[in-house]
């Protein structure tokens, strides 16, 4: 899963304690999944007793360093090297309330269709304007985020088209209005 | 904020009786100085004709059309002229670059129509040109450039002067993804350096550079959004 894998990926880099990690995921994949701190040291003490890091020791401030051993290259490597799975897709509210709308009397399709539209166009817009910020920012990290997430709701709002253009002649939608 | 722009029940009917088609119907749009106002709607829904009315490029035939504060109907041809070649940036599907001028004439053209000296019109262009990353082809003729190149340079020419109304329509057509969101990001910084800008295209992630998003439907204004609050900006 994204966060063994993600911390891994930073413990490559060299030896890091525990809120370093935090904070440099976030930095890296601009905070769109922020980790709490419960999570960070939940998946190091399970990376430890898998025995893919090996702890390093304290610094003088007490911080407790983990390090990637050789197991935990290979555990990385592994995951570069495969193509993350999607199946089965998670549940999609959006779909599911398209097709049940459909077959239902009085319910104004076109105009579902446009709220859903006009919400999806300004999560758009909001995440085009922190685009605008991260183009221009040091690590691209964020950036790849943002694309991703701007795919996907770009992606809906195609699927919205589809699905009006699709349903244009049915008797229950309104597209004359 | 100054409106730049104003639609009031503008309306635009083609044909008459029984073959009348209503491209437009009473749509009311204003446009603020330093804003990107996006129109989005199926081909049909009125997106090019309301562009093409807000340049003044075709005649409404009901409501009215203001262009900072001045109604277009009230204006002498001459005056619309003059006001779409000072005032008005546009950026079409179409380039309409003259193939027998190099694109820096290309570019320098309207300025040199509006009374720039040619030594003064060269100059901007060549700015405006390197703004595009266009330097190198400036003395190049247009069929000697790249479709993308050609694009760029038509940009050029809409942005060049002190245009305060950019109507663009599709405006990255031949680009890939990531020029194509310089182009977007190009009219960004304008609308933030005080244009107006009307952007009409049926590319999500293109309407999303804008602060408002109009949707259009058979004519009619249906829905407008604007960015979820909260978003950082």
């Amino acid at each position: 899963m994204s966060i063994k894998h993600g911390l891994l990926a930073l413990l490559s880099e060299g030896p890091r304690y525990g809120y370093e990690l935090r904070s440099s995921f976030e930095a890296r994949t601009g905070g769109a999944w922020p980790l709490n701190a419960g999570q960070v040291y939940t998946t190091l003490g399970r990376l430890e007793r898998d025995g893919l890091v090996t702890q390093e020791g304290t610094d003088d401030e007490g911080h407790l360093y983990y390090a990637l051993n050789d197991a935990g290259r290979a555990e990385l490597q592994a995951w570069f090297d495969a193509p993350v799975e999607r199946t089965p897709p998670p549940r999609d509210e959006l779909a599911i309330k398209l097709a049940l709308a459909t077959g239902l009397a009085g319910i104004d399709l076109a105009a579902v269709v446009q709220r859903q539209r006009s919400a999806t166009l300004a999560t758009l817009q909001a995440l085009t304007q922190q685009k605008a910020t991260a183009l221009d920012a040091e690590h691209p990290g964020p950036l790849v985020v943002l694309d991703a997430l701007l795919s996907a709701a770009d992606a809906e709002a195609r699927f919205l088209d589809v699905f009006d253009a699709r349903t244009a002649s049915r008797p229950n939608h309104r597209g004359d209005r | 904020m100054t409106t730049v722009l104003q639609l009031r029940a503008v309306g635009r009917t083609h044909g008459s009786g029984g073959s009348e088609v209503v491209a437009l119907a009473a749509v009311d749009l204003e446009v603020a100085a330093g804003e990107v106002v996006s129109v989005m709607g199926h081909s049909g829904s009125g997106k090019t004709t309301l562009l093409a009315l807000a340049g003044g490029l075709d005649a409404a035939t009901t409501g009215e059309v203001l262009v900072e504060g001045t109604s277009l109907t009230s204006m002498s041809r001459g005056e619309r002229a003059a006001l779409r070649r000072r005032s008005i940036g546009y950026l079409f599907q179409e380039l309409n670059l003259l193939p027998a001028l190099t694109a820096a004439e290309n570019v320098a053209l309207p300025r040199e129509l509006d009374g720039a000296s040619a030594r003064a019109a060269r100059r901007e262009a060549l700015e405006a040109l390197a703004a595009l990353e266009l330097d190198g082809v400036a003395d190049r003729f247009p069929d000697d450039l790249s479709g993308g190149q050609q694009q760029r340079v038509a940009i050029a020419r809409a942005l060049i002067g002190e245009r305060r109304l950019l109507l663009a329509d599709e405006p990255t057509g031949a680009l890939d993804t990531v020029a194509g969101e310089g182009v977007l990001r190009l009219l960004r910084a304008r609308a933030d350096a005080g244009a107006a800008v009307v952007l009409v295209t049926h590319e999500p992630t293109h309407a999303a550079w804008a602060d408002r998003v109009v949707f259009l439907r058979d004519g009619r204004v249906v829905d407008e959004s604007r960015p979820r609050a909260g978003a950082t900006r």
